[in-house]
């Protein structure tokens, strides 16, 4: 067994050996080299299975937007309709407001984290004691861990009408009337980026951190040496070195800007129907159309829509990090 | 240190002393409310001070336990089954594909790869998982759909293979004579404990915060996860209720619960174990998160 497949090597590791070889063996060594593989395959078949399944049957499955579907008939059953569907879609006001929603918000997501997480990465990188940079990093990261699930309680405990210490303590602090929280629209554009900022910082955090602290410290020595402040250091230093993380990051985002985050629009807002002009994102109204309006046509109308700008976005992201940075594209 | 560190020092531990209390204050009114008294909470709203304290909440929860105790059972199910499979099977995908003489490698890999730009969206993957596989309210919905293998985490496993397990060792193993599934779960897989610990961290967060897929997929609730009765919940407090005979039981009306401290209690039960189990944790999340963002 060891002696044949050191032969197999043999004639891989020198090519006159393979061109001398008569055609017979080369034959047989191909057949020896693929019989080599199959374990290989076997081992990524599940794999792969799953993502035929889970990944590329659904992307055949876009074709529903052309249907009109009926789930009795299924994708072959039901007939072809051309456009009718977003026809439909972008006739109504929705279209618009989602996309609007979908871009604004995501669009303001990424620049509050980016600066937010950009900042405490900094404040953080100039404690001194090990024990308090764990202790901050710890406690900023819990938001990460809990599902919106849970994130809409705390909410809910903030702006219930009835019992939210908003309504209740606070805004009386203030002096200020109480306010219907679920039913006015207005609020939501300032309360989603806090609630947003709130869950992810940390984890922006995180990653600006660990960037700040592959920076040679040598640069810093020299700057205070040279009597430069602590600011001047973190504008001339820090942040510059940094910037193709913060570029990266912020690319990537950009990348998925057509896609939300389904619980911060529908399960923190108590999937309210008075806010759906300012809580209505692309992902949002998919779901409904699927699973409580049972507007198929619509909902899968907007769900192709979503995957091919969303698709179109990934490359376009992709080709300008790759510009930057071969490295750090995805591709 | 000069006075300009000093001053620097101060002003950080400030900024950064208020945003660790912003991001944990909203935890305390949970936890606070929760054992508050609910006439307190009818009267002055949920509270940082409430006149009186109360374990009425814990109480009913208690009585409830059966429920609770089984949705408990899913999501741990759900989380060590889908977490051990997904892992396995990200490992296994991701093996062959880091061996750069691996025939049809490139195509492979990138039908891996093409997963993470384009995606059929929800409306196509419920025909699939409903029509062709029909696993609506079966327990398979809570595990199979969307969360068991990521590409991002296969490419990220093959970057790590590559990197770090030495041709030469592979190579040995196989002139001993070693089959290449031997030469993976001896050689491979203790080499790599690194990887599958962090990737298998953040995957068993996923499921354990996982609450969309039971959302679309489940309508009985016997199959809830913890986070679908939470979901359920906030919305319709009856719904714990109207699975038993409790008002029967204790000869209250539904309208006497004392659903106000009894919503925070249940959110407390629920984030519990991923708050305690955190410190443990704490370390790998890190890593794992660095790990993601860089490749």
């Amino acid at each position: 067994m060891a002696e044949t497949i050191r032969k197999d090597l043999e004639y891989e590791n020198d090519p006159n050996l393979v061109h001398n070889a008569p055609t017979k063996v080369r034959v047989k060594k191909k057949i020896r080299t693929f019989k080599r593989y199959i374990p290989f395959f076997i081992m990524l078949a599940p794999g792969l299975l799953y993502l035929l399944i889970n990944n590329y049957l659904p992307m055949f499955g876009l074709v529903i937007a052309f249907k009109d579907f009926n789930f009795v008939k299924g994708i072959l059953g039901s007939e072809w309709v051309g456009f009718k569907n977003f026809e439909f879609l972008f006739k109504t006001q929705d279209a618009f407001i989602i996309t609007r929603n979908t871009l604004l918000y995501n669009g303001f997501f990424i620049v509050l984290n980016t600066v937010s997480a950009v900042g405490v990465a900094i404040l953080l990188n100039e404690i001194r004691k090990v024990f308090f940079v764990r202790l901050y990093q710890s406690i900023i990261l819990i938001p990460f861990l809990i599902s919106m699930v849970v994130v809409s309680y705390l909410v809910y405990a903030g702006l219930s009408v009835e019992s939210g210490i908003l309504n209740n303590t606070i805004l009386p602090l203030l002096g200020l009337e109480p306010i219907s929280w679920y039913m006015e629209p207005k609020y939501w554009p300032f309360i989603l980026p806090i609630i947003n900022l709130w869950k992810s910082i940390g984890f922006f955090t995180i990653i600006f951190f660990s960037a700040i602290l592959g920076i040679d410290k040598e640069y810093y020595e020299a700057a205070t040496l040279d009597g430069a402040s602590k600011w001047q250091q973190i504008k001339k230093i820090t942040i510059p070195l940094i910037s193709p993380v913060i570029i990266m990051m912020t690319l990537l985002s950009i990348g998925r800007i057509f896609y939300s985050d389904f619980g911060l629009f529908y399960q923190v807002p108590l999937n309210s129907g008075m806010l759906y002009d300012t809580t209505n994102v692309i992902d949002t109204y998919v779901y409904r159309g699927l699973l409580q309006l049972g507007d198929i046509g619509m909902a899968s109308a907007a769900g192709f829509y979503q995957s091919i700008v969303g698709f179109i976005l990934v490359l376009i992201a992709n080709l300008i990090v790759r510009k930057r940075s071969k490295d750090n594209a995805l591709f | 240190m000069t006075k300009e560190t000093r001053r620097w020092q101060w002003i950080s531990h400030i900024c950064l002393a208020s945003i660790s209390i912003f991001c944990i204050i909203p935890f305390l009114l949970l936890i606070i409310s929760s054992i508050s008294d609910e006439m307190s909470i009818l009267q002055n709203g949920y509270s940082f001070l409430p006149e009186s304290f109360s374990r009425d909440a814990y109480l009913y929860l208690w009585e409830q336990r059966g429920q609770l105790i089984r949705a408990y059972g899913i999501t741990i199910f759900v989380t060590v089954v889908g977490t051990s499979i997904g892992l396995a099977l990200t490992a296994l995908l991701a093996y062959p594909l880091s061996r750069k003489d691996l025939p049809l490698g490139k195509f492979f890999t990138f039908l891996v790869f093409f997963t993470l730009l384009f995606n059929g969206g929800l409306v196509p993957t419920y025909y699939v998982y409903t029509q062709i596989f029909d696993i609506k309210n079966t327990i398979w919905a809570l595990i199979i759909p969307v969360l068991l293998v990521n590409g991002f985490n296969v490419l990220l496993m093959r970057t790590f293979f590559m990197n770090t397990i030495p041709d030469a060792v592979l190579e040995s193993a196989r002139i001993d004579g070693a089959g290449e599934f031997r030469a993976f779960f001896s050689i491979v897989l203790p080499l790599s404990l690194p990887i599958l610990a962090t990737i298998g961290l953040l995957q068993t967060i996923m499921y354990w915060n996982d609450w969309m897929n039971g959302l679309i997929y489940l309508t009985d609730p016997s199959l809830y996860s913890i986070q679908n009765i939470l979901n359920r919940i906030l919305t319709d407090i009856q719904f714990l209720t109207s699975n038993s005979d409790y008002a029967a039981q204790s000869g209250k009306t539904i309208s006497q619960l004392p659903s106000a401290t009894i919503r925070m209690a249940i959110a407390v039960v629920g984030i519990l174990p991923i708050i305690v189990a955190y410190p443990f944790f704490q370390k790998y999340l890190v890593k794992g998160i660095t790990i993601g963002s860089v490749k």
